[in-house]
């Protein structure tokens, strides 16, 4: 009845003395980080662990805390096998465990038998040794994963696994990051902020490098930050006179950036992700934009002077080679919105009024199929634009963005010189029908539920929602599913059709994958309708009326 | 007919016409320990080993008819053999061994293996078939060893000291907090605790255990004295009016479900600690390796997963359902 005795993992491995530079200071960092609800514990953390930790590590700290995942060598699976195979378990009791604990680095973390053979190295020691193992045969990547979880303690192990399943779910902005780094070195966020933009691999390059490039000596790619709008809450009339406002619509599709540098050209993301080759339709760009020019804006499906649907951008996102049919069936543009740099220098602080007036220049020289300038959306008075606001859906749009005429462009979201004011959501009222558990924070609670509308004497669902429930709301609905399951397949169970919630949406597309014949965008809870029976709920002729009020193809997508 | 029947009352002992840990009013109920969700309210006789005695009382009132044995004293009801043997769960907690005409069965209540030096600790009883609970049945759930826990949380203490600040401990007031005090008493210097726990210590200390005076946190007490001090508190006082007094403080939950990430974010503490009074995977599956059975049956906990490996391990094994909860609907399985 004994667990198995650990196999044969040992390889000939010095005994090292647990120092404090390890991989050991990061894992406290991460437990710090992922315990924490406060932001100033969490940066004092952060700000206390660039201050002490190696350099080495420090720059793959802030890669990983960046989204800058190194490249995956070793995949889930063969974790999860070597797991089962390092402890003698049955795969049936894995996945057990996995369902309770929610995440599979942990899950491994918490099975494997004690190590053997205590070693202790820096972050970027088993970070080297991962890269390294990309062209390794299996028998040798599991040679070096048994080897490792046999030198790592628990809290260790559990970062080491995280650092090859990736996504350091933590609760760490790049924000946070970026306000712990600029305390630790004494350099402006903003500033910090764009030094750490951008194509750079930590494997390469030095922190120090990397914080004391000056911008024109810096990587041609290197995108600015965004800035991002807050929604607001009230209406504008607060906002003060709206000739000092400038509006334009708020497009649903990629923001992005399009840079052009040193004779090249790059297309970023808001991800932070350079996504250049995805839109061969920017390609001639590279030879009409001058260099040193930035502009931010939204990439869109696009075609004869009006943006296409979401969805058909979908087809697009993802996809490394386009193919001839794609680029003719979702041609995409790129809306402009702000010019960044101009003739190679960063103006920025420069009043939009001004930035605003170049763009328009620009765009105008330029006489590029897939570089267009968003449009003004003028109005005479705050109600005038409200009116307009109404129409936004025909305009394949989300409502507007309200912009201060004066203001700078910032650096991430700041409230007061910019505004997105969108119009109201979507709602329908349906019935919960399936149930599953969540994962991280929310395992061992049922959080993911189905929804459906009525059909006839029929339940339709028709979509899927997680979020817009308060912890106390989650905990009740859960107790509620665990007492009124009528059936359970493996994660999932099917509940009683009593719970009424309404769904809010931004979109609604045509579907044929979907039995209910639609597919939603942005589907959430927007409150449990206690007060609501299930008799009263929408059904799937409301959201066909919806469909053909939203304008979308129904034979499409 | 089964020597011990699993009925809508609780396990019943027909030959024998009495109950372990019924849940619904019986005339005779045999009791493991006196944890809520096992000692109910309103049957006609208790019976429970000598220690759990008082415990009882505390919980159910003084005026219930309750009769005491030793550990390893053997009383017949209608010749039927029956003795309490240590669970180690906390005071007074046992086993239940049940034996008629040459057939052995044991119910274990809750138990943990390791000697956490307050109740007296488990011993493994041979019997054909074993009655046992199974909260923490996942091979996730390994508990390391108490002295190292223990180091940790004081480690977090100090800490905590230093940033000036106080530690609010959450354990359950019958049992873990009593465990926590006695490991703790020697390492800081101010303990208060929670009315729920403070009572519990004064009865036990009337009794005679090894434990500390704890100062009774009150409304008269400036607010300057919780400063770096330690204060233990019910689970249930968690993010109550009654807690924020203390601050500046860090929260820190001691639980086994502490032992997963997911579990501790989700009540919202500075600190987690997989402190235990229920034996983890490991305990669990030495516990049933030395009593021997042929037969085992899984109560409160993972037990399906906990029947499931058993059986694959060549023993007859077997889930039961009791309303001592399962890993689902029990909020608090410390009770």
């Amino acid at each position: 009845m004994r667990r198995k005795s650990p196999p044969p993992m040992a390889m000939k491995k010095p005994l090292l003395t647990r120092k404090h530079n390890t991989v050991q200071q990061f894992a406290q960092l991460v437990q710090l980080l992922s315990n924490s609800t406060k932001t100033n514990e969490k940066l004092d953390a952060l700000s206390q662990y660039f201050a002490t930790a190696p350099d080495k590590d420090k720059t793959w700290v802030l890669a990983l805390f960046s989204g800058r995942r190194p490249k995956r060598t070793v995949n889930s699976t063969q974790l999860k096998n070597w797991c089962i195979q390092a402890t003698g378990l049955p795969e049936w009791l894995f996945n057990e465990c996995y369902l309770t604990v929610g995440d599979l680095a942990e899950t491994i973390a918490l099975l494997l038998p004690p190590h053997t053979h205590p070693a202790s190295f820096p972050l970027y020691h088993w970070l080297q040794q991962l890269q390294q193992l990309e062209k390794a045969t299996e028998a040798e990547k599991q040679a070096f994963i048994l080897q490792a979880w046999d030198a790592l303690d628990d809290s260790e192990r559990f970062v080491f696994n995280k650092l090859i399943t990736g996504g350091f779910r933590i609760g760490v902005s790049q924000k946070m990051m970026v306000n712990a780094l600029a305390k630790t070195y004494d350099i402006p966020a903003a500033t910090l902020s764009h030094m750490i933009s951008g194509n750079w691999d930590p494997a390469q390059v030095t922190i120090e490098a990397l914080l004391h490039q000056s911008t024109s000596g810096a990587d041609a790619s290197r995108p600015y930050p965004f800035y991002l709008a807050y929604a607001l809450e009230d209406t504008p009339a607060g906002l003060g006179p709206i000739e000092a406002w400038q509006a334009e619509w708020k497009w649903d599709g990629i923001r992005g950036q399009i840079i052009k540098r040193e004779g090249q050209l790059f297309v970023w993301s808001r991800g932070e992700e350079l996504i250049t080759d995805k839109f061969p339709e920017f390609t001639p760009l590279t030879g009409s934009l001058p260099d040193g020019t930035v502009i931010d804006g939204e990439i869109l499906t696009y075609a004869n002077g009006s943006p296409l649907p979401f969805q058909t951008l979908q087809t697009r996102i993802g996809r490394k080679n386009v193919t001839r049919k794609q680029l003719q069936e979702a041609p995409v543009a790129f809306l402009s919105y702000d010019l960044l740099e101009w003739e190679g220098a960063d103006i920025r602080e420069k009043p939009l009024i001004e930035r605003r007036s170049i763009l328009t220049q620009l765009i105008d020289l330029q006489q590029q199929p897939a570089l267009l300038l968003s449009p003004e959306v003028n109005a005479a008075s705050w109600d005038e634009l409200a009116l307009i606001r109404e129409g936004a859906r025909a305009q394949i749009s989300e409502g507007l963005m309200l912009k201060k005429k004066s203001a700078p462009y910032q650096v991430g979201r700041k409230r007061g010189d910019w505004w997105k004011w969108k119009i109201d959501p979507y709602t329908i009222d349906a019935v919960m029908i399936y149930a599953q558990k969540g994962h991280g924070r929310r395992s061992n609670l049922y959080t993911d539920y189905t929804f459906a509308v009525k059909d006839g004497d029929q339940l339709v669902p028709f979509t899927k929602a997680y979020s817009g429930l308060t912890d106390k709301e989650i905990a009740e609905v859960d107790n509620w599913i665990k007492r009124h399951s009528l059936e359970k397949f493996g994660p999932v169970r099917t509940v009683e059709p009593k719970l009424v919630f309404e769904i809010a949406f931004e979109g609604i597309a045509a579907s044929n994958r979907h039995k209910s014949g639609v597919a939603l965008r942005f589907p959430r809870i927007n409150r449990w309708r206690q007060d609501k029976p299930v008799s009263e709920i929408n059904t799937l002729d409301d959201l066909k009326t919806l469909l053909r009020q939203s304008g979308s193809p129904e034979d499409k997508v | 007919m089964e020597l011990l029947q699993f009925t809508d009352k609780g396990i019943w002992c027909a030959a024998g016409d009495f109950y372990i840990d019924p849940w619904k009013p019986v005339q005779r109920a045999v009791i493991t320990h006196a944890h809520s969700d096992h000692a109910r309210w309103g049957h006609q006789s208790y019976l429970s080993e000598h220690a759990g005695i008082p415990l009882l009382k505390l919980r159910l009132g003084a005026d219930i008819h309750i009769q005491g044995v030793a550990y390893g004293e053997n009383i017949f009801l209608n010749g039927v053999k029956l003795s309490l043997h240590p669970a180690g769960h906390m005071i007074g907690s046992a086993q239940v061994r049940v034996e008629y005409n040459g057939e052995v069965w044991v119910a274990s209540g809750d138990y943990k293996l390791e000697a956490d030096g307050i109740s007296v600790p488990f011993e493994p009883v041979r019997c054909h078939t074993f009655i046992t609970e199974s909260t923490f049945g996942l091979p996730v759930y390994r508990w390391e060893p108490q002295q190292q826990l223990f180091s940790r949380i004081t480690n977090w203490i100090y800490e905590n000291q230093q940033a000036g600040k106080a530690s609010v401990i959450t354990a359950y007031s019958l049992g873990k907090a009593q465990r926590l005090l006695y490991h703790l008493q020697d390492k800081v210097s101010r303990i208060m605790g929670h009315g729920a726990i403070t009572n519990v210590n004064e009865l036990l200390l009337s009794q005679g255990y090894p434990l500390p005076t704890l100062e009774r946190v009150t409304p008269d007490i400036p607010k300057a004295a919780f400063k770096n001090a330690v204060i233990i508190a019910p689970p249930s006082a968690d993010d109550s009016a009654w807690m924020r007094r203390f601050t500046p403080y860090s929260l820190g939950v001691c639980s086994g479900w502490m032992q997963v990430r997911g579990h501790m974010r989700r009540r919202n503490a500075d600190a987690g600690f997989a402190l235990s009074d229920h034996a983890d995977w490991n305990g669990l599956l030495q516990a049933v390796t030395a009593t021997g059975a042929s037969k085992v049956y899984a109560t409160h906990g993972f037990s399906s997963v906990f029947a499931r490996y058993l059986g694959e391990k060549g023993i007859d094994a077997q889930e039961v359902t009791t309303a001592y909860g399962d890993e689902e609907t029990i909020i608090n399985p410390e009770t």
